[in-house]
This record gives structure tokens, sequence and C-alpha cells, in this order.
């Protein structure tokens, strides 16, 4: 009796794991059918859609030439070193400025006026600043990525729970233990979402600058495979793409997890 | 030292201007708290009497009249002077440990170990020292911001309706908690509440509060020996007595 019952729980512990898995893939999965579908009931063109299957033999190939690899490998070092400055840039003038207002009045302005801009809209300049391969993409890059992570640690500081500034008065804290011990680790999951957002935007941004100038990194193999109409290619480009920044993504998600041991997400109702 | 008065508020208004309109909170308030004595206002909500405790505690100085520590006119908050919030107001991202750290100005890591070592005794949690706040319960975390507020040895311990957020055993427990400290510690309380059974409970003397503006409507004098019976007949009475000023307009 006791067997059978354990069976039972075995087989719904099994089946509930397998579940955890599947739900997550099952959509990815329905897509890529129907896409297969599509493809292969010959309604459009091969070469404007190339199927599933198509794709799957081009990564072969590109992995094996070393194409993917290459262009990939200089687009990340041009995200990691843009969104390193950026970093350094918007969480030190966002300090800064959310915590001397004189900083703030004399900055904001400026900074506000600048952030419409979009980063792109920079690279004709930046170009003949910069030049056109490194230089100006790593200047869009931290440009783009400056924004988001500005905003977020001035935005963090900026909800710094007056209960606790109050409390740090009656404790008699001073200025510098009230910053360092109230008000950046208060702001710090601000921070980090300023991080991600960022991280997302920087892996944008280089994307972009490379499919509009340069002859390297992701962008500028996607218009290349484009233009020898080699679309399939360009599907691989777009899911290299997809996949680095889900994985870049995942690295400071796993890192905000770490660091902010306190707080429990909400993962909904 | 017993009697020697340590708090006087005399003559104190306080208005609350809001763009045009001038509230009067406070009118014409005076009181005064003795040494190790354990004072209890109670009122109804919006009455002024946390008002009235945060100018003791030196967040709100723009007044009218004067309040003196000591003989020392209150200008500011002040070490002095430790205070108890409706919510614990322990930060989230500290331990217990480190939350007792943040309360302490300076002094050696052993004297500081010792001090938080002390005062998580007083309040039975020296076991939870490192935990976060959000592992804690409601009366637990009340219990390390009391613990918090008398790790400075202030002269006075203002509790705003502390334990106004916890469930109704929670308060019973925590009523006892905090009557035995203020006996071990000899310390002066002033507490504003809502509940008259616990001011009744609790205080040397009640302060009955009107509302709007807030005036003292009464003092109520509790003779009674501690710990307290809450079905005794006397308690009753005092406890009747004091209901009553609410009913009376």
């Amino acid at each position: 009796m006791e067997g059978v019952l354990n069976k039972g729980k075995n087989l719904t512990i099994k089946f509930s794991s397998i579940w955890s898995v599947w739900k997550r893939i099952i959509v990815p999965c329905i897509i890529v059918l129907i896409w297969q579908g599509i493809c292969l009931s010959g309604m459009v063109k091969a070469v404007l859609l190339p199927s599933p299957v198509q794709v799957v033999k081009a990564v072969g190939v590109m992995v094996n030439s070393g194409e993917i690899v290459t262009h990939l490998l200089v687009s990340i070092i041009r995200v990691l070193e843009g969104f390193a400055l950026a970093g350094v840039l918007g969480i030190g003038l966002g300090l800064g400025l959310g915590i001397f207002p004189l900083l703030f009045e004399l900055m904001d302005g400026t900074i506000q006026l600048l952030r419409p801009i979009p980063p792109i809209a920079w690279l004709p300049m930046a170009i003949l600043w910069f030049g056109i391969e490194e230089g100006s993409k790593v200047f869009i890059i931290t440009l783009g990525a400056f924004f988001p992570i500005f905003i977020n640690v001035l935005d963090g500081i900026r909800q710094t729970d007056q209960k606790y500034v109050e409390l740090s008065k009656v404790l008699g804290v001073s200025k510098g233990k009230f910053v360092r011990k109230v008000v950046i680790p208060g702001a710090l999951p601000f921070i980090l979402s300023g991080l991600r957002i960022g991280l997302g935007y920087a892996w944008m941004c280089v994307v972009a600058a490379e499919l509009s100038a340069g002859m390297k990194g992701i962008g500028f193999m996607l218009t290349d495979a484009r233009s020898l109409a080699q679309t399939d290619k360009v599907f691989v480009g777009m899911l290299a793409i997809g996949l680095v920044g889900k994985m870049m993504d995942s690295i400071l998600r796993a890192t905000e997890a770490r660091i902010i041991k306190w707080r429990r997400a909400f993962t909904g109702v | 030292m017993i009697n020697k008065e340590l708090l006087f508020v005399s003559h104190l208004t306080k208005n609350f201007i809001s763009q045009s309109r001038s509230t009067t909170v406070l009118e014409d308030v005076s009181m005064h708290v003795n040494q190790q004595e354990f004072v209890a206002i109670v009122g109804a909500s919006g009455c002024g009497k946390s008002t009235l405790l945060r100018i003791i505690g030196g967040l709100d100085t723009e007044y009218q009249g004067s309040v003196t520590l000591a003989g020392k006119r209150i200008a500011g908050p002040g070490l002095e002077r430790g205070i108890v919030f409706q919510e614990h107001r322990l930060l989230p991202w500290m331990t217990v440990q480190e939350n007792m750290e943040f309360a302490l100005q300076s002094g050696s890591k052993a004297d500081n170990d010792q001090l938080i070592d002390e005062h998580l005794e007083l309040v039975g949690l020296k076991s939870f020292r490192n935990a976060y706040p959000g592992q804690l319960s409601g009366g637990m975390a009340q219990r390390v911001a009391i613990a918090r507020a008398l790790i400075n040895r202030p002269e006075i311990l203002l509790l705003d309706e502390p334990f106004g957020a916890l469930d109704a055993l929670t308060r019973l427990k925590m009523q006892q908690e905090i009557l035995a400290i203020w006996e071990k510690e000899k310390a002066t309380m002033i507490m504003v509440t809502h509940d008259i059974e616990e001011a009744v409970f609790l205080g040397d003397r009640v302060i009955v509060m009107s509302d709007r503006p807030g005036t003292i409507k009464k003092e109520v004098v509790i003779d009674l020996p501690r710990p307290r019976n809450r079905s005794d007949v006397v308690f009753n009475k005092l406890r009747e007595e004091i209901y009553q000023e609410f009913h009376k307009e």
C-alpha cells in the first residue's frame, strides 16, 4: 500500500519537474513549428523567409568558418568598453547630482537637453571625431547606456525614504554615514536596474552603429549578408544578437540577486 | 532623584500653515514629566498628540511656547531623547546587529558589541542578531527598534503609538515587555497611544487630549501597584473615567 502511494507521489514529482521545463520552451517550439510549416507550404520565397532548417545549417557553416564568433567578439568587446564607461559616468554623475543639490542645478538642464537625442544621431559626428571603427562605436554605446543608468541612479537617490531621513536625524548620524549606509544601499536596486537597462541599450546601440557604418561586428555581418542575399545568415546574426543580449542580462540578474540578499522579488499573483 | 522634573512643556502652541490656511494643531499645552516617570498621552487620531511627541523629539522645531529638557530648550533632535516610531524603521538592508551599530556614534568594536549584546538581551532577541528585518515578525522588529532607541542611553524615551500596528495578543505581550524594560532601566518614558486600556495599564499618569485644536483636557493619576490587573475594579473605574472624557462634548 505504502509502495503504491509513493509511486504515485514520485510520478507527480516527475511530471511537475518536466512541466516546469516545458512551460518555458513550449512557446518558442510552437513558433519554430509554425515557421517551418509556412516555409514548407511554399507561400513565401526562401530568400524572404529562410526555413528553420536552413538557419540551423547556416549556423553550422558559420561556426565552422569562425565568421560568427569573430564578429560577435568584436561587438561584445565594444559593448563591454562602452558599458564600463557608461557605468562609471552614470553612477558617478547620478550619485553626484543626487547628493549635491548645487551640482544638480548646474548640470541637470544640460543632461535633460541631450537625453532626447537618439544615440545613433551622434554617429555622423562621432565618425568624424573618433574614427569609423572602435572610437565612434564605443562613443555611441557609452551615450546609449549612460542615460538609463544615470536616471535610475538619480531616481534611486531621490526615493530615499523620509522616514529614514528622520531616523538618521534622531540618531545623530553624520552626513557621510547617512549617504553610505542609507542613501546608497537604498538606491542599489535602482542602480542595478539602471545597469541592466543600460546594458540592453548598449547592445542595441552597437548593432545599430555597426549596421550604419564600419566593416566589423555583428551588425556589419547582418548588412553584409543582406547585400549578398544570404538571408539565412541574417537570421543567424539576429538569433546570435538575441542570445548574447539574454546572456548578458542573465549575468547581471544573477549579480543583482547576490548583491541584494535582503529583498525578495515579487513574482506575480 | 525621583519626582525631579525632567521635561517641561509650557504654553505650547503649534500651527500648521499650508498655502493660505493655518490650522492650529496644539493650543496652549502645558505639561511636565518627572524623572523615571511613565506618562501616557491618549487622544483620538489627529488630535496632535504625535505632533507633541515630535516637538519633544526635536523633529519639529517651529512652535510657540517653550519645551525644555533638563532646563535646556529643545531646538533639534538629540541623543538624550530616544524615539520609537509606530513603524519599526529598521533599515531593511542591514541585519539586526548592523541596525544597532547604525545607532552608535563611535567607540571601539568591542564596546559596541557589548552594548548591542546587552540591549538585544533586554528585548530577548540576542539570537536574531544576524537576521534581516524582513525575516522578523512585526513584534520582534518593534522590539529591535526599542533596543535601538535605548542603546545611546537616552534620558527620556518617546514612544509614538509603538504597538499600534501590532495584533492584539502581541500588543499585550509588548506592553508587559516595555514595562519590564522601564522598571529595569529606571527609564523615563512618554507613550502616545489611542488605546485607553494601554494607557491605564502602563502609565503613572494619563494625559487626555482633545482634538482640533489639541489641548490637554484632563490628567489622571493612576495610583495602582504594578503589575496591574486589567479586570481590577479600580482599574476599570479609571478606564471608564477616561473613556467618558471622549463622550463629553
